[in-house]
């Protein structure tokens, strides 16, 4: 039979229903590179990293990769005895993992942090909050990077 | 070195007040290569640390991926009148810093 222009259609318009369910449901925050995971094991050791409590704002998609506004806010009282003690950002594919550490405590009223970073390509952002009861805290969002920073050529 | 600093100069006693914090500095990746392919070397702040009356309340380890002029915003309560001081450190013995004053209520 041959390939008529409809049919074409038809098989390309399903395709690209069943291979976007992949991506945007069944994606598991741990899949990630080597280098990221590697970098998320020496903040939060052996200890389980739950998800939840853990915001994370920033434009999923950005023109330019050189600054881009991010807030990180964790849902937490912060008292004497329940506060957060850090928040550690991360990226997958920046030449480095690792964006800022973040130490704060029960003082600071309200956990949240503010920064404008650099994103070399489209990319996940992982951001993670150590509790005072030393419980750990992730939440991964993927931003969409059309002018790349970080490793361009300097004029 | 010139840091833009956003304290609010008067706070009622307890009040969750916003610090900003933007300081001048190019933050020199060390990835990037110069039109003939040599690499441009790493120059960047490494540490930023924010202390109320003394006492530390807000520390930042910052990498080459904040952006250049660094902005940092973070919170805390204000417990009494008295001055927040600043300190940016970094590479090649960089060091800056810069202070503000409240008065609480």
């Amino acid at each position: 039979m041959p390939t008529t222009r409809r049919r074409f259609l038809s098989l390309a318009g399903g395709m690209t229903a069943a291979g976007a369910i992949p991506i945007v449901t069944l994606r598991p925050v741990e899949a990630t590179p080597a280098m990221l995971t590697a970098a998320i094991r020496n903040v939060v050791g052996e200890a389980q990293l739950r998800t939840g409590k853990v915001k994370l704002d920033i434009p999923p998609l950005v023109e330019n990769g050189n600054t881009v506004p991010m807030t990180v806010s964790v849902a937490s009282p912060m008292t004497a005895d329940d506060y957060v003690k850090s928040i550690h950002i991360f990226n997958e594919k920046n030449p480095q993992p690792n964006i800022g550490n973040f130490h704060l405590g029960p003082a600071a009223g309200r956990a949240q942090v503010s920064t404008r970073i650099r994103l070399a390509d489209t990319q996940k952002v992982v951001a993670i909050a150590r509790l005072s009861d030393d419980t750990f805290w992730q939440v991964a969002t993927e931003v969409v990077v059309t002018l790349a920073a970080c490793t361009e050529e300097m004029n | 070195m010139a840091a833009l600093i956003n304290v609010p100069a008067k706070a009622k006693r307890g009040e969750i007040i916003e610090i900003g914090t933007l300081t001048s500095h190019i933050m020199e990746t060390g990835f990037r290569h110069t039109a003939d392919g040599r690499l441009v070397p790493r120059d960047i702040i490494t540490s930023f640390i924010c202390r109320y009356n003394g006492a530390e309340i807000f520390r930042a380890d910052l990498f080459p991926a904040i952006a250049a002029n660094p902005y940092l915003s973070f919170f805390t309560v204000a417990k009494e009148s008295g001055k927040f001081e600043f300190e940016w450190v970094g590479d090649n013995g960089y060091s800056s810093t810069a202070s503000a004053s409240i008065v609480v209520e």
